[in-house]
């Protein structure tokens, strides 16, 4: 069953130095204060997962705490570039960021393996790309029944997997409805996890194409309410775009990065925010 | 560029579309000449209806207004993989006169890249799976050469009869709209060739802006140029961008 804990317990329970750690939302439902609560604890050499790297990855690679991202879309939704992405990239700065490289459809089954308990996944994909070449995670496998010959990636298994959604109730049952990405796949397919949620209540009245993650399949709940933004929370939130607009202008320069990240992330009272 | 590629839909058309540019021509489309195209976001909204421009591809309208919203793993399995789409809407940072599209890196050194861009997201499999491609892209030496630094996406590998020997089971790009003018593949060599300029462009410029020898078609037209209505409409969507906020 899901404990139900603070967002600074949890974190320090499910993420570790070194591990794998996936934290997904397709745009919606991105997991901020639970990235930024990565960050203020300090962890190092971490390999981070995302389909599309987005805002948070920027801000955990811009400060440290990655030394490897595997990925599939890495850019500032309708903006452009992740410059802190980038400068780790082209510049090794702050640190060397090793990359591995998918697509979308090869992440999404790379996930569904890992929830599903197999190796690999079978997919139409990368065939007559770069790509391939490149990751080591993708391999042509044929097809026992027809010979056709087809591409298998294997499954991620990640140490952990933070997510947020819209609410729990008390028995840590998780409850999430709008665009709901590959973030069920992802949970299932973690060794351990944690789900930040906008509230705690005492029943999940059912939403329009909800998914429900059963309290038995995760391991930690945390109240966040707001914690999605500047991403979004369906029925609770609207996303910032302005402030997506001006990360990049933000992130641009390692010093401007360094002092925003400073005064609204690293700041005593955020650490000591009450949940 | 917008109304151009907003008439590559068909009333009924099953579209996937990305963020930009393409959302706004299918948008154009729909609410233009054919009402009926039905609009896929990679986010999983299987036929979004938005009021207004999304502004980006999870913006909540595109939820509210789908006919029904699946999860990533099914958007791409279920129905891309299958060949249930129709058009795929494409960009580029580079693209190559087989119509091969880069989006990953700059420069031959995918270890020491030049340009690091963000990779590949839905493409690769966008651009084997649909039934056709249209890309939208500016043209210009940077993004027309003659050979892309890495093959994100496939178009036509080395030209004729590459994408059947690949496997793939989409038609590949069917046409290319890019500021000055239109290209299609060659039915015979798969190469680009200049077919239509826009009004007040030339074959010059288009040569100029591509950096490889031109084909340029025997029976090269000028594109129609866009109505009022298409450009009302087309005014009135892109302010809805402005100021514009997601929605509860």
């Amino acid at each position: 069953m899901a404990e139900i804990v603070s967002l600074a317990d949890g974190i320090a329970e499910v993420v570790h130095d070194g591990d794998i750690v996936v934290m997904e939302g397709f745009t919606h439902l991105i997991p901020f204060a639970a990235g930024h609560e990565i960050i203020r604890q300090g962890r190092r050499n971490l390999t981070l997962v995302r389909m599309t790297p987005d805002v948070i990855y920027d801000q955990l690679i811009g400060m440290g705490c990655a030394s490897k991202l595997i990925f599939s879309w890495g850019g500032n939704p309708g903006v452009g570039s992740l410059h802190r992405f980038r400068d780790a990239v082209e510049n090794a700065w702050p640190q060397p960021l090793e990359l591995e490289e998918h697509s979308h459809a090869g992440m999404a089954n790379r996930y569904v393996a890992g929830a599903s308990g197999l190796p690999f996944a079978v997919l139409r994909g990368y065939v007559g790309t770069d790509l391939a070449a490149h990751t080591d995670t993708v391999r042509p496998i044929i097809c026992p029944f027809t010979g056709e010959t087809l591409t298998a990636v294997s499954a991620l298994s990640p140490d952990a997997t933070v997510i947020h959604a819209q609410r729990a109730d008390r028995k840590g049952n998780v409850q999430m409805w709008g665009i709901v990405g590959v973030q069920k796949e992802a949970v299932l397919a973690a060794k351990r996890s944690l789900i930040t949620v906008e509230e705690i209540v005492d029943t999940l009245d059912p939403k329009p194409q909800q998914v429900v993650l059963p309290s038995f399949a995760t391991s930690y709940v945390a109240l966040a309410p707001g914690g999605t933004n500047p991403s979004y929370a369906q029925g609770y939130s609207l996303r910032d775009n302005a402030f997506y607009t001006a990360w990049d202008t933000i992130s641009r320069d390692r010093d401007t990065f360094l002092t925003w990240m400073r005064e609204h992330v690293m700041r005593p009272e955020h650490v000591a925010r009450p949940q | 560029m917008t109304v151009t590629a907003a008439r590559q839909l068909h009333n009924g058309t099953v579209c996937f579309v990305g963020i930009g540019l393409p959302s706004t021509a299918a948008n154009l489309a729909r609410m233009t000449h054919a009402p009926d195209v039905v609009l896929i976001y990679e986010s999983g909204t299987l036929g979004a209806k938005p009021d207004r421009l999304p502004l980006s591809i999870g913006d909540g309208i595109l939820a509210d207004t789908a006919d029904t919203v699946v999860s990533v793993p099914e958007v791409f399995n279920y129905w891309l993989q299958p060949g249930r789409i129709d058009v795929g809407f494409l960009s580029a940072a580079q693209i190559d006169r087989h119509a091969n599209i880069n989006t990953t890196v700059i420069g031959a050194d995918y270890a020491h890249p030049g340009v690091r861009l963000p990779g590949a997201g839905g493409a690769p499999e966008i651009a084997a799976s649909c039934r056709e491609v249209v890309v939208v892209v500016r043209q210009s030496l940077r993004t027309f050469v003659d050979r892309v630094d890495f093959i994100t996406s496939v178009g036509f590998g080395h030209g004729y009869g590459d994408r059947e020997r690949l496997g793939l089971t989409g038609a590949g790009p069917r046409v290319v709209i890019t500021d000055l003018g239109i290209l299609r593949p060659d039915p015979e060599t798969r190469e680009l060739t200049l077919v239509s300029v826009h009004p007040g462009s030339t074959p010059e410029q288009a040569q100029a802006a591509t950096g490889w020898a031109l084909a340029v078609s025997p029976e090269l037209t000028t594109t129609e140029a866009p109505t009022e209505r298409e450009l009302s409409v087309l005014r009135r969507l892109e302010a809805t961008l402005e100021g514009g906020r997601g929605v509860l």
